[in-house]
Formats: structure tokens, sequence, C-alpha cells
């Protein structure tokens, strides 16, 4: 893999900040997006504008092969088997709440939810809000002090009650890669139904939906170099029918009539009003640059880059990492004694690095490990072991300063 | 000395730096000048949580004039709140809540005042001046 010849794919990587060449090492948050992405938005909207799914003329019929032919993409990507399985959402986020609004309207009060001590914010709350509606139960499975999930409490908890489980694939404040397939298969034993918040593993790892036989499957586009506002939920057909219309208005219907309404098929029916056709379109793009991306070579270069930062950062008086999964990505969480994130990163930014700081959105890990938060740096394919050094040189100049 | 007079010497103390490190390590001394608040009066409600930092806030007025201190846990934050209670410190209730604190901005550090921050110092800005307007006779 040729890194400079895939660097210079992403003009925003050539940018300077505060007079510094850019390092950025918050692709956890969002990742850079590469030109044919930008050009794709661009051409959509200087050539193709349009509505979708209803004009005769020209540019609807384009700008409609170009929406779908983007899902297609996706569905292919993904393994999906069919292209109406794949949902456009506005994200990662959005897609879980239409799954606790629209599955869990099957719930009742008996019921019981499992997520797990490592998710999102966007993983927990959604799920909150469901067992308030209904009266059921959320239930967790715990996290051990090197940032992995307990899977033998796992089963403790699982039981002919639960009717959905819904855990991270990749831990984005602690890089932790969960043995999702083992999740889906027991939950399956008991007619669980699984969803897995995808946000931070397609960037990082090949991910095939069959073979995981995961009932749904939830992402962002612009944390896999896409658009932000797009994001895609995943769901097995058969589920996706069972479920009610999540939200209501255009698109989503079949008839109406001021006294009732039929909706409209996958995946229209989970898809009110005009979409983000310009993101989904970007969403396709990016899919395609991925398509063009040798992903073994990827996770190997990522691995090296995960491996050599956590070495040199290793040898850093008074460093404490948080999240030393055997199986993780190239995500490394760190406190250095005496110091706060906030200033860190409020240097680190003044040397043109950025990095992110504070609790990741996942209260509940920093809670368990009893820190306000952390500095988080987090890789992608782009990123190299020169920046690492600029990185460690930056944190060797800056800790004197912080500490008394 | 009047707010405007110090904001205005701390004004002229920044313009020395051309350097973002330089203009730090400085930012980063002033917070250890910082009249602290007493470790007794760090109770909840004194306590502003940002998601990045946290800040405790001190206000008491005597002979009509106004004085704050405080704390927090980061060092740059600690350095931020040094020159806002400098300009604040000593000065009526009137005037402190009349304050808009320009000098921030002139001196390159607003992006620390954006509520986007999350920081506590906005609320903490919020919340001298509400302690002002309280104290206003």
């Amino acid at each position: 893999m040729n890194i400079q010849e895939i660097r210079s794919q992403f003009p925003i990587l050539s940018e300077k900040i505060h007079g510094k060449p850019l390092v950025y090492f918050d692709n956890g948050a969002t990742t850079q997006k590469p030109s044919s992405v930008i050009q794709r938005i661009n051409d959509y909207y200087a050539k193709e504008n349009a509505n979708i799914h209803r004009g005769v003329h020209t540019l609807s019929q384009e700008a409609t092969s170009a929406y779908e032919n983007a899902r297609t993409t996706i569905q292919q990507y993904l393994g999906a088997k069919e292209s109406h399985e794949i949902l456009f959402t506005k994200g990662t986020t959005d897609s879980i709440n239409l799954v606790a609004f629209s599955f869990g309207e099957l719930l009742t009060a008996e019921d019981e939810i499992i997520i797990s001590a490592m998710e999102h914010h966007s993983n927990i709350v959604p799920w909150q809000m469901l067992c308030e509606r209904k009266g059921c139960k959320l239930r967790i499975i715990p996290m051990n002090e090197n940032g992995e999930l307990a899977l033998d409490q796992f089963e403790t908890i699982l039981s002919a009650k639960t009717k959905l489980v819904a855990v991270t694939h990749i831990s984005n404040a602690l890089g932790t890669v969960n043995d999702v397939k083992h999740i889906i298969d027991k939950a399956h034993k008991v007619g669980a139904k699984v969803l897995i918040d995808g946000a931070q593993s397609i960037q990082h790892i090949q991910v095939n939906v069959q073979e995981l036989d995961c009932d749904f499957y939830a992402f962002s586009g612009h944390k896999l170099f896409g658009p932000t506002g797009i994001g895609v939920l995943y769901g097995k057909e058969e589920i996706l029918n069972s479920m009610p219309p999540y939200q209501g208005g255009g698109d989503m219907i079949k008839e109406v009539t001021l006294e009732k309404t039929t909706y409209n098929e996958l995946p229209h029916k989970f898809e009110a009003g005009t979409p983000n056709i310009a993101g989904g379109i970007g969403l396709g793009a990016a899919f395609e640059f991925l398509n063009s991306l040798d992903m073994e070579a990827v996770l190997q270069h990522e691995q090296e880059l995960l491996d050599y930062a956590t070495e040199a950062l290793s040898k850093i008086e008074g460093i404490q990492f948080y999240g030393r999964a055997k199986n993780k990505t190239s995500v490394i969480s760190f406190l250095i004694e005496g110091t706060h994130p906030y200033d860190v990163g409020t240097l680190l930014d003044k040397m043109g690095i950025a990095v992110r700081t504070g609790h990741h959105c996942t209260q509940p890990i920093m809670d368990q490990f009893c820190i306000p938060g952390t500095i988080r740096a987090s890789f992608a394919f782009y990123n190299t072991k020169e920046e690492i050094d600029i990185f460690i040189k930056a944190l060797e100049r800056i800790i004197p300063m912080l500490k008394d | 000395m009047s707010i405007k007079a110090k904001e205005q010497e701390i004004i002229d103390e920044f313009a020395i730096y051309d350097d973002w490190m330089d203009k730090y390590e400085y930012i980063i001394e002033l917070g250890k000048d910082l009249p602290l608040i007493q470790d007794d009066l760090k109770t909840e409600d004194r306590l502003i949580k940002g998601c990045q930092s946290r800040v405790w806030l001190n206000a008491e007025t005597e002979d009509n004039k106004m004085n704050f201190t405080a704390d927090s846990d980061a060092i740059i934050t600690k350095g931020i709140i040094a020159l806002l209670i400098r300009v604040v410190n000593d000065e009526t209730p009137a005037d402190v809540a009349k304050s808009d604190f320009a000098f921030i901005k002139e001196i390159g550090l607003q992006e620390h005042l954006s509520p986007t921050r999350s920081n506590g110092l906005v609320s903490m800005v919020k919340e001298m001046k509400l302690n002002a307007l309280k104290a206003v006779k």
C-alpha cells in the first residue's frame, strides 16, 4: 500500500493548522474525505440535482438511479441479501433510534434488552427511552479492566425474555473489537434479535452482515470517508417487514386517504420525506473508494501504527493506557499523570495535532475507570509513523510545561 | 484601575508573544497565581461542570467591591480564569455585570470561551455576572 499516494487523494491532509502541517489523529470522531467523494457530491449538485423517486423528467430519473445505485454498492460491500435491506438514515444514532422506536413497538413490559458496559451514549439512551416507554428491562454485559466484555456474564443474563441484544462491534473509546459473532449466535439460540453498532467498524475491518447473521447493523457515513448526515441501517427483510414505520410523510406511503394510509414497501417504508440524496450518492462514492483499497493491507498498516505508537507512548513517564484488549483497532486512549486531557489537547492543537479529549460520549466507561476522560488518538490508514513521531515530540515538549 | 485599563494592560502583556507555545507558557504561569477558592467552599453548588474540565467559583461582595475566587482541574482553564478574575476583582458589581471580557478575543483566546468548547468557562462567566447582578445595590 502506497501511503503517500493514498494521502494525495485527501486534500485536507495538506492543510496547515497554526502554521504547522495537520496531523489528524481524530479519526474515531470523523474521517477525512477523498477527492472522489468530494467531487461526486459536487457533480451531483452541479449536474444531476433533482428530487427522486417520482419525477418523470430526465434529471429526476438520473438522480434516482444514482441514489439507488449507491444503495446497491453498499449492499454488495456489506454482503446483504437484498438492496432494500439497506435503509438510508442520518447516521448511527438515527439508525439505532429507528430500531428502538419501531422494533420497540413490538415489545411489552415482560421483555428484556441487553446492552454492554462499553456502549456509546447512542447505544444506551434510545434503549433507556424505550424501557421507559414500554416498561421493559435493560440489562448490561459487564466489562473487565482491560476493556473486554465479560461474555460468560452475558450468558447468565441472556434468557427467553431477551428480545434484543444491542452491542458495539468496536469500542470508540477503547478500540476493543468484540466477538460479535459469538454474541449473535448465543442470542439467536434464545430467539433474541441482535443489533450491532458498527460506527467504528467498516473503516477498519471487513464486515459481511450475512456471515455475521446479525439482524440489524448500524453505521455512519462520515466515519468511513463519506459525508456527514447520512448513515445506514441494515436490517433483515423479514424483521423490517414486521416492524411498523418510524416516521410518516412522503415516500413512505402507498396510498393516503384522509381516513387511512397504507405503507410503501422496503426500503421506502422507513425513508419518509425527501432523503439526503447528495449524502446517499456521496456515501456510495465512499464505498467505491473502500472497494479500491486492499483491506488486508489497511488492517496491517493500522496495526503497525497502533504497535508503533503504543511502544513510543509507553516510554512516557506516568502514562496510563485505557483499553488493553487483546483484539483492538488503531485507537489509543491514555492519560499522563499530573496533566489534564484538556490542557494536553489544547497544546497539541497549537502544534497542528488533532486528538480527541473528554469522555468520548461513553461516560459509563469513564465511571468504571474512575476518570473524567482520556486523550484519544485514533488512526486511519492515511496516517504515518512520521506523524506519530511528531506527536511524541509534541508530547515531550508539552508535558514539562504542564507539570509543576 | 478600571476594568478597561486592566484589559488593556493584559492585551499589552500578550502582545510580546507571537508564538502560541510561549503564550500558553504564560497562561500556565498565570494559572499558578489564581486566587484559589478555599477547599471547604468547593461544594456542589459552586461547581460548574463542563464536559472537558470543571470549574469552582465563589463570589463575595464587601464595600460594594466584588471578590471572586476559583479553581479548575485543568491548568489552562485556570490561567484563563485568572485573567478574567484579575479584570473584575475589586470592581463594583454594576461594572462587573456590564463587563463583556472583549480582551479575551483580542489576545486570541476566544476559543476557550466558545460554548462548544464545553470547559465550564462560558457558564463561569455567566455565573460571575449573575453574582454581580445579585449584588448590585
